[in-house]
């Protein structure tokens, strides 16, 4: 038991290390943040794109959606981030996961919002163009806040999965939690630091499965 | 325009789905405070037809002319003109997310362009004249099918259509609740509402009809009044449709 709580909660070891893992979670948070609102933001716009019925850029979308799904996020932060420089492009490390991330939730989230539009019967689009309603218009007021109240259980699922995916800043140097805690571990020899970064991805984390849980609730109606 | 000019005039009116012919050139003028009712077996017809009064349907030939505006000419405000032309569905189709009062009010506002205060005046005299003025907060769900069917009809009603097309408003209800929509209807008419309505209810077509139109196979097999359709049709087909509606 003495030795189990030497490794895992070692005192000495979490007072040492507690500012570097609280300065890891705060970058997580900050990259976190960035992923969830440019993914989902781009994401959506993906799928209004593709409510256009432009065949071109429909086939484009789902190219972009079909290879972001199918590629694991680490080989393509690898790529990005050791294979731009060669051509001359070095983009920071942040960047780089900000980038691959926010680019596979919005894939996802992209094949989300669009079955979700789909799944909104015909008639209320009939309703709605009937009464003179623009095609924007029905989109805004009708079929996307219906869109959204039922895609809202995969969305959550989703996005905090690919968020939980900032973890992969550790192998190209994001001080990302982490990071902040692999590196400590590998300077101490001591595991604490790992379990510090895990009861920092539970504090950022739980909240938002709860805050999830919430929102599905609040926006949950009976369907006609 | 002379008094005497239809509000509804479908010249040569033809659609296809594929090899499907569903509309062989239809020819309807229906005139103003006009009611209605086209009928047929499934299949004939009637619903293209209807769909193509409001262009949620775009017909490959033929126009349609609603208060003198051809609704196939490039230059037409199409949503404008679904403005006048009101239209309810079998389903309802009303937006399950809104309450009663604001299914009926985001038309107004968005394409009539009134303010909200002015737009809840109009929608709670729509939903008064239908009888469910204290209706409007419920959601859809918490209505019934008639009840439903009515906001639907209110929802309409409130953009001052000058046609009103029915789409099988009944065919959903259950018996109970078919009278509540059919009283609604029938005041719209009285009112003086120009309607077109595809409908099996006969009974409620001899009382409200001013004229009965039955359609089969994409043609219009004949028109008349309620009496000569319903009683001494000289189509066979026609006799055959009608008394299958009496069984």
């Amino acid at each position: 038991m003495e030795r189990f709580v030497d490794t895992f909660f070692n005192a000495s070891v979490i007072a040492s290390t507690w500012p570097k893992i609280l300065s890891g979670m705060l970058i997580t948070v900050e990259l976190a943040l960035s992923v969830v609102v440019t993914g989902l933001a781009f994401g959506l716009f993906l799928a209004l794109i593709r409510t256009a019925q432009i065949r071109l850029l429909n086939a484009a979308i789902v190219v972009f959606v079909d290879v972001l799904r199918a590629l694991p996020p680490l080989v393509m932060v690898l790529i990005i981030y050791f294979g731009l420089p060669n051509v001359g492009l070095t983009l920071p490390s942040f960047a780089v996961l900000w980038l691959v991330l926010a680019a596979v939730l919005a894939a996802f989230a992209e094949e989300i919002f669009w079955a979700g539009i789909l799944s909104v019967r015909r008639g209320q689009w009939d309703a709605a163009r009937s009464t003179g309603l623009t095609f924007p218009d029905t989109l805004a007021f009708v079929v996307l806040p219906q869109t959204i109240r039922m895609v809202l259980p995969p969305l959550v699922n989703r996005t905090i999965a690919i968020t939980k995916n900032t973890a992969l800043g550790t192998v190209i140097g994001v001080p990302e939690l982490l990071n902040q805690a692999t590196t400590a571990v590998s300077f101490l020899s001591n595991a604490t630091p790992l379990m510090l970064a895990a009861i920092g991805y539970l504090i950022i984390f739980v909240p938002v499965v709860l805050f999830g849980s919430w929102l599905e609730q609040r926006f949950a109606f009976r369907k006609a | 325009m002379t008094a005497a000019s239809p509000i509804l005039d479908i010249q040569d009116l033809r659609k296809s789905y594929g090899a499907n012919e569903i509309l062989k050139g239809i020819d309807l003028a229906v005139h103003a405070q006009e009611t209605v009712f086209i009928i047929g077996p499934s299949g004939s017809g009637k619903s293209t037809l209807l769909r193509c009064c409001n262009r949620l349907e775009t017909p490959d030939a033929g126009t349609v002319t609603v208060d003198g505006v051809d609704l196939g000419d490039p230059r037409t405000d199409i949503n404008a003109m679904r403005r006048r032309i009101g239209m309810v569905f079998q389903s309802f189709n009303l937006y399950p997310h809104m309450k009663a009062m604001d299914n009926i009010t985001l038309a107004l506002r968005r394409v009539s362009k009134k303010s909200r205060a002015d737009a809840e005046v109009l929608a709670l005299a729509a939903l008064e004249r239908v009888g469910l003025a204290e209706k409007r907060n419920a959601y859809p769900a918490e209505l019934s099918g008639g009840q439903q069917q009515r906001i639907a009809i209110a929802r309409a009603l409130a953009l001052e259509p000058k046609v009103m097309l029915f789409d099988e408003p009944t065919s959903a209800l259950d018996p109970e609740l078919v009278g509540s929509v059919l009283a609604v209807m029938s005041d719209m008419a009285r009112a003086g509402m120009t309607m077109v309505v595809v409908s099996h209810e006969m009974r409620f077509a001899r009382d409200a009809a001013d004229r009965v139109v039955f359609m089969d196979h994409g043609v219009i097999v004949e028109q008349g009044s309620p009496g000569e359709i319903f009683g001494q049709s000289q189509h066979a087909r026609t006799r055959a449709f009608v008394s299958q509606l009496e069984r």
